[in-house]
């Protein structure tokens, strides 16, 4: 049997989130990019994440990859403008740190921001999680 | 978003509970997972697992016409079963070769059980009404309602059920059937499944379903039982090789060209479909179905385009990782030259063509 019951997701108060279900974690003009804890557990096992190269500039709304589960594929969209300075290559070979750790290990790209208004338009946590319960 | 009220089986509540993720499921309010479709998926493999498919449709067919009316709408041999207490695997197929459905026939001492996908309860209900007529004497009953159906499916299984029964499992061959009293209320069971595994399919009265799913769950805790939801249902099927309706059949399409060939029987006498089935045997078949394992990390999925050199040849219908086996797997319709074991094709997966070999069905055949 299930150990809990209806299990609590989080949403650490420091982030940003979008609509489309990704986060942001700034520092200064770099922003970390990956899923919130809502989507990787409506996505379920993760087995696959498809990201771009850096060096890639994309603009906000553009799709920037991929996420697969045993049940369904995805695209992910940028939260904000910028272009790629890092990508998490670890996901490669271990698609299932999204499931486990969607906030550190499972993050996905970090960007340089081109735009810091693009943040203004971001959800608080707490709009977030009434976003996603509604 | 739909607007119709989804129909909830009578353990709804207890899914719930337990946190599972619910689904519309052909009208239905399903658990499509609880915890993980991995974890679910290995511990039918490797354990035990449960899942409520109470949604699926039970007909009774009785009277004195009963055996020669199954006979006439199922593309099986009725005959195979020379005694009460077992069953088979069977079709109900149009006069053109495309499939109504698929289902399993039990028989029992004085009817038969007639258990048939979700999806296609109305349809088939219409089905046999319609092909009714000319039988005499002749009940159909849709007890759909009334009936709980649990599966219980994994190498611990039969250790399981034991615990909980008087019957001599051990000795009790697939797809037998047999009855049994729990507490005190009544089950009867078929060596059945859909999961490449060993396992039972249960059937009880709706008002005891939440009652027997609790008891499966307290004994099989020791056995390391995991509630698992069709999201495994589906995963577990694929990787066994078999059919799902919707996917590998549909009305436009036969079970010979999804390789059901060991449940059509050509030369049993009149049935629905027979001639239709007949031709294609002759003048071969037009689509024939195949298993695939591509070399990639993005998943085949249903739909997507199978091609040689760039030029489509079929469809994928069903695709997954394979959770057991390690690798990804598809089941595709191609045009029959290219179905060849070891034939190399490509999956179109986002606009990139992956290699692809046709492998043998079923991708996982277990060894216990």
């Amino acid at each position: 049997m299930a150990d809990s019951p209806s299990k609590t997701l989080s949403y650490p108060e420091e982030l940003k989130y979008v609509k489309t279900h990704e986060y942001v974690r700034v520092e200064n003009d770099t922003a970390t990019i990956g899923i919130t804890a809502f989507a990787a557990d409506q996505l379920g096992d993760v087995t696959y994440v498809e990201l771009p190269k850096a060096g890639t500039k994309l603009n906000k709304e553009d799709k920037f990859g991929v996420i697969e589960s045993v049940k369904s594929v995805s695209d992910l969209y940028m939260p904000a403008t910028g272009e790629i300075v890092a990508v998490n290559d670890r996901l490669l070979s271990e698609p299932e740190l999204v499931n486990l750790d969607c906030y550190g290990t499972g993050w996905m790209l970090k960007i340089k921001l081109s735009n810091t208004n693009d943040l203004q338009d971001m959800l608080s946590a707490k709009a977030y999680k009434e976003f996603v319960v509604e | 978003m739909t607007t119709m009220q989804l129909k909830e089986t009578a353990l709804a509540s207890t899914h719930k509970k337990m946190g599972a993720r619910m689904v519309d499921f052909a009208g239905w309010n399903m658990p499509v997972q609880y915890k993980s479709i991995i974890s679910e998926h290995m511990a039918v493999r490797n354990k035990v697992g449960l899942f409520d498919v109470s949604h699926m449709g039970e007909f009774l067919v009785s009277g004195q016409d009963a055996h020669n009316f199954v006979q006439y709408v199922i593309a099986n041999d009725v005959n195979k079963l020379k005694s009460p207490n077992c069953a088979l695997y069977t079709q109900f197929v149009k006069p053109d070769g495309g499939t109504i459905d698929d289902l399993i026939v039990y028989r029992r001492e004085h009817d038969f059980l007639l258990v048939v996908n979700a999806s296609n309860i109305e349809k088939d209900w219409q089905w046999l009404q319609k092909h009714s007529n000319s039988f005499k004497d002749l009940k159909l009953t849709d007890i759909s309602d009334r009936t709980g159906l649990l599966a219980l499916q994994g190498p611990k299984a039969q250790e399981l059920l034991s615990k909980i029964t008087s019957t001599d499992l051990a000795n009790m061959p697939s797809f037998a059937y047999d009855k049994a009293k729990v507490n005190n209320f009544d089950i009867s069971f078929g060596r059945t499944g859909y999961t490449g595994e060993d396992g039972f399919e249960i059937f009880v009265d709706v008002d005891h379903l939440d009652k027997l799913w609790q008891i499966l769950f307290d004994v099989g805790n020791n056995f390391g039982i995991e509630a698992c939801g069709l999201g495994a249902r589906d995963t577990l099927r694929l990787e066994a090789g078999l059919p799902l309706y919707g996917h590998e059949l549909d009305e436009s399409t036969s079970p010979l060209e999804a390789g059901l060939d060991f449940s059509v029987k050509l030369d049993k006498g009149e049935f629905l479909g027979k001639d239709a089935l007949y031709k294609q045997k002759e003048l071969g078949l037009t689509k024939k179905l195949i298993g695939l394992r591509t070399e990639s990390q993005a998943l085949p999925r249903a739909g997507y385009e199978v091609n040689i050199d760039g030029t489509k040849i079929g469809t994928i219908t069903s695709g997954s990782q394979g959770i057991f086996v390690g690798y990804p797997i598809a089941f595709a319709y191609v045009e029959p030259k290219y179905a060849k074991l070891g034939q190399i094709l490509n999956v179109t997966i986002r606009n990139n063509d992956v290699k692809a070999e046709v492998i043998k069905r079923p991708f996982y055949k277990r060894c216990h």
